[in-house]
């Protein structure tokens, strides 16, 4: 799936919730299901650190195809984080240098990559960016 | 006893609703509410009265000096200083911080000098001595805490030496609501002959402050967190030692003369008012000082610790929850963990339940290695909260924590 389609189909998945509660325990779920980062993975230089909450980033290439891992201290954050994972990782690095990220707002969580929050996500994402553009120069 | 029903109509913010719930403002610690009072003179000014100050001729601008001129007299007298030149406006605290921070610096600070600051200090009152010393060769010195978040003394007295220049410490922490012994520790500083500096930022809106009893040198706090606007703020400072300091901005207002070859400064206030001020901000202040005072600062006292006691209480019944914060003195300021939680997902649940609390590091970095937490979660209150409202904010908590463990 194209990292479009993987984004409709989480939208899909969360139009099932009506209730911003239900929204918030499918996400601390999927927070508290995925050991998303290597622990020798957590270290000062893949954190991005915030006001709120402590994000960690890891990436590798492999096969050609962008590898991420990551975890948060948050566990809302953290939920999130494999929504994104979900979503951007397994790709290649044009593939996701050209991506839009639509699917946060859509599910109505947009609150969550406002600069207000401070809380490491909204770097992250710009990490992924860099990642990729990286990758892309390296390939 | 206050009315608090008539006090909350005041403040129109208070009947908004957050998703979908009525508020519950618990972040007074961060910023305050504005009453109607005080909103009122920011529209006038604007709509009626707007003119530079100090220079203009004409009638406006005479109307705009003597407003705002009168505003530094309400300052002077809610913090009993002796003259009215004590008072300086800034920008807030961190802006008073950063101009004694420099002048001070400029006048005093030598190398192998030492400042001494607190654990428990905002990064405000912390960066700007930092910045300080790295220019100078001095010294920066950190008076510990004891696991309640209590200022300790007798450290305090060994930190103290001929070499000690300044000391700056807060009166009030935001962080944990410990009311520091700031008397005992300007006492002390002064007998060795240091300066001092009281960051009041969290203080002022709680409690009476009197800065001829305290005989510090400086006193600095914000005005939004005292009910008035965002970026207006005070340096009270004596006016021998303001005097005796160099400007910190040039520009205008601030000089007496200007040739090419040499400016001569301005008086006391002036000499530290570069620049058209936030002239609207002074007078609002103003009017924000003026509210306060009709419902009397020792009544807002009394009701904010009643607040702090019931909160407390009721708080402690929560299974894994830890109160950060247990000095004998405190202000307002509940600051809480709650085991295997993060305080920001805490604060985003609740949020959705209309309960506005603080979450993070509240800008107190130090602090939160020290009591090795990542972060609390604060609730903070004012004289124009509730019981009621106590109550919610418990009962979001409860499900918060329940979505969360």
């Amino acid at each position: 799936m194209t990292i479009k389609e993987i984004q409709e189909e989480i939208v899909d998945e969360f139009a099932l919730f009506d209730e911003w509660m239900d929204k918030y325990e499918h996400i601390i779920e999927l927070g508290k299901d995925l050991p998303i980062i290597e622990e020798k993975y957590k270290t000062e230089d893949n954190l991005i650190k915030g006001c709120q909450s402590r994000v960690w980033l890891h990436a590798e290439l492999n096969d050609g195809k962008i590898i991420f891992t990551a975890d948060s201290d948050a566990i809302i954050t953290k939920g999130i984080i494999a929504l994104m994972i979900r979503v951007f990782s397994n790709h290649t690095p044009k593939e996701i240098a050209e991506s839009d990220l639509f699917f946060i707002d859509q599910i109505g969580l947009k609150e969550h990559l406002s600069p207000t929050r401070s809380n490491g996500l909204l770097s992250m994402v710009k990490q992924i960016k860099i990642y990729s553009i990286a990758f892309q120069a390296k390939a | 006893m206050l009315n608090i029903k008539k006090i909350r109509a005041d403040f129109p913010i208070l009947a908004r609703e957050v998703n979908g719930k009525p508020l519950v403002y618990f972040d007074n610690g961060a910023t305050s509410q504005k009453p109607q009072q005080v909103i009122d003179v920011i529209d006038k000014y604007y709509t009626f009265q707007n003119s530079n100050i100090h220079r203009g001729i004409h009638t406006l601008s005479q109307e705009a000096t003597d407003a705002y001129e009168k505003a530094r007299i309400t300052v002077q007298n809610f913090i009993n200083a002796k003259h009215e030149h004590e008072v300086i406006f800034t920008s807030g605290t961190t802006g008073s911080i950063n101009l004694v921070a420099s002048s001070f610096a400029k006048k005093h600070l030598n190398k192998g000098d030492e400042i001494i600051i607190s654990t428990m200090e905002h990064h405000s009152n912390i960066v700007p001595w930092q910045m300080v010393c790295e220019d100078y060769g001095a010294i920066l010195k950190v008076v510990p805490i004891n696991d309640k978040g209590e200022f300790l003394f007798e450290e305090f007295e060994k930190l103290l030496s001929d070499k000690t220049k300044l000391v700056a410490v807060t009166h009030v922490s935001n962080t944990l609501g410990t009311i520091n012994p700031v008397k005992e520790i300007i006492k002390k500083a002064k007998a060795i002959g240091a300066f001092t500096l009281i960051d009041g930022a969290q203080a002022v809106p709680h409690k009476k402050v009197d800065v001829q009893e305290l005989d510090c040198d400086f006193y600095v706090f914000s005005g939004h967190k005292m009910l008035g606007p965002t970026g207006v703020g005070i340096l009270y400072g004596k006016e021998a030692i303001l005097n005796s300091l160099p400007p910190y901005q040039g520009g205008g207002d601030m000089i007496k003369t200007v040739t090419f070859e040499k400016t001569t400064y301005n008086e006391l206030p002036h000499k530290f008012e570069a620049g058209t001020p936030n002239i609207v901000g002074g007078i609002a202040l103003a009017a924000a000082i003026d509210y306060m005072n009709n419902i009397g600062i020792h009544n807002i006292e009394a009701y904010e610790h009643e607040l702090l006691t019931y909160a407390t209480e009721k708080i402690k019944q929560i299974e894994g929850l830890r109160i950060i914060g247990e000095a004998k003195q405190k202000a307002s300021v509940l600051s809480f963990v709650v085991d295997g939680t993060h305080p920001s997902d805490i604060g985003m649940i609740i949020d959705k339940l209309g309960v506005a609390i603080r979450t993070g590091h509240h800008c107190t970095e130090p602090l939160m290695n020290r009591l090795n937490v990542p972060g609390t979660a604060r609730a903070s209150f004012a004289f124009y909260n509730t019981t009621e409202e106590i109550d919610i904010f418990i009962e979001g908590l409860k499900r918060a924590i329940k979505m969360l463990v």
